[in-house]
């Protein structure tokens, strides 16, 4: 088998757009999931129950149904949603990329919602009676108290959770959005270089993904000890 | 006016009764030791004063402010109860110096200035002013309660309440939080003490409460419980018998 990895040199530049789509994607989804995850969590372990079932029903159906398939529902359904609240004519057009930072927003969200949930959980109750006592409200309680310390616990796990999201982002290709395989994936096509391309795009999340797992086990290390 | 009043309050866990029927009164400057066999419903007693533990019937009282009531803020009448615990349950992600000034700046209204010199002054004063840039896990048990005596006493208390504050700490750390807490007993502070420490109890107390099954078994002054076995209930003599044994 002849390789000539020329190709992928000559394809930089456009690779390079695709990657920064990944990146940007991850990076927003990892944010907005955190964001709206624990939001969902602290809903999930609210004493309001209809609030508390509203939101374990949205995590579990999230978790329950393939990423595949989310991305898929999110692209054909958005657009009609939205021609159903603006009365247009036509379904609007709301581009690959953004239904995919929605999709992701959305369905990390369900999986920081747990994570968060866990780590909420695992704060001492005596932690949040002496914060009462002291007069804070539920508000700063959880915003000053809690989260600081749920978030420093499961540093390790949302890691994991953001390196899973990283390689998981490489679904959007079944929209057609480019990123970092889709833009590969379109050279590859175009050049007939598909081994070349693949191995290229696999050597750089593996490389990736190792660097970052192994910060992931620094930071352990460095939180193994909680005072 | 007495500084705390409890009229009949009881609260149940689903079918089981954790106190039943309690009144008692607390006058400004009383220093009252709440005892008892473990599981009495004492901790929970005092948690009713400050709201941390809700109570099915009966009414508790605070400088005249009803806890239970709908229109009561807890969150003011907290700001002004102050409440040591146990476990210390000092913040850990937070220096020492950011745990006394935390609520004094976010519940008070304090400037960080402000808050900063009264957690020194209060640091000084539990002998700890040059642990301030700590973390509470740098710091020994008695260390971490004396800093917890300092952060509730940053509030300016009307009523300090204590949940065994020894209790979880070794032999040898025990006398230096007592001592902290003996010297705000003789400056007049009102307090509701639970504790196991009679030395404590002879020392400063005015009254002391014995509790057993959620009921208030004794409510009588300190001379009395400790001077006359006599006179008590056949359950604090042998409760009295037990922790003085040794």
């Amino acid at each position: 088998m002849d390789l000539d990895f020329s190709v992928v040199v000559g394809a930089l530049p456009y690779l390079w757009t695709g990657f920064r789509y990944t990146v940007e994607l991850t990076a927003t989804a990892a944010a907005g999931g955190l964001f709206f995850g624990t939001l969902l969590a602290l809903a999930r372990l609210s004493s309001i129950r209809p609030l508390a079932w509203l939101a374990a029903g949205y995590v579990n159906l999230m978790r329950s149904i393939p990423l595949v398939l989310v991305i898929f529902w999110f692209f054909f359904l958005v657009p009609l949603i939205l021609q159903a609240v603006t009365g247009a004519e036509r379904p609007p057009q709301v581009g690959a990329e953004r239904t995919a930072l929605v999709t992701f927003v959305m369905f990390e969200a369900a999986f920081f919602c747990e994570i968060m949930r866990a780590g909420i959980q695992s704060i001492p109750k005596g932690q949040v009676h002496s914060a009462y006592a002291l007069g804070l409200s539920y508000g700063q309680t959880m915003r000053l108290v809690v989260l600081p310390q749920a978030f420093r616990n499961m540093l390790p796990v949302l890691l994991t959770q953001t390196i899973v999201l990283f390689q998981d982002t490489s679904l959007v290709y079944v929209i057609s959005a480019t990123d970092f395989v889709g833009a590969a994936a379109k050279v590859a096509q175009r050049d007939s270089r598909l081994v070349e391309m693949y191995l290229f795009v696999a050597t750089v999340y593996f490389v990736l993904c190792s660097a970052l797992s192994t910060l992931v086990r620094q930071v352990q290390k460095r939180f193994a000890v909680t005072p | 006016m007495p500084m705390i009043e409890m009229h009949g309050v009881c609260k149940w866990y689903g079918d089981f009764q954790v106190l039943s029927e309690c009144s008692t009164s607390v006058e400004k400057g009383d220093v009252v030791v709440v005892c008892g066999p473990s599981g009495s419903g004492k901790s929970t007693l005092i948690k009713t004063v400050n709201g941390l533990e809700p109570f099915q019937r009966g009414e508790v009282l605070v400088d005249g402010v009803s806890v239970g009531a709908k229109g009561t803020s807890l969150s003011r009448l907290r700001a002004r109860v102050g409440m040591v615990f146990q476990h210390f349950e000092l913040f850990p992600h937070l220096t020492v110096m950011d745990n006394l000034t935390l609520a004094q700046t976010r519940v008070l209204g304090r400037t960080r200035e402000q808050a900063v010199a009264k957690g020194l002054q209060l640091l000084d004063r539990v002998g700890l002013r040059d642990q301030a840039a700590k973390h509470p896990g740098q710091l020994s048990g008695g260390q971490q309660q004396r800093v917890a005596i300092a952060r509730a006493l940053c509030m300016d208390p009307i009523v300090m309440l204590f949940d065994e504050p020894t209790s979880a700490l070794d032999p040898e750390m025990v006398s230096e939080v007592l001592d902290v807490m003996v010297g705000l007993a003789r400056e007049g502070m009102t307090m509701m003490v639970v504790t196991h420490e009679m030395g404590f109890a002879r020392k400063v107390a005015s009254r002391v409460i014995f509790m057993d099954e959620g009921t208030i078994v004794e409510d009588v002054a300190k001379d009395a419980f400790f001077g006359d076995p006599a006179q008590r209930s056949p359950r604090a003599r042998q409760f009295l018998s037990k922790i003085l044994a040794h």
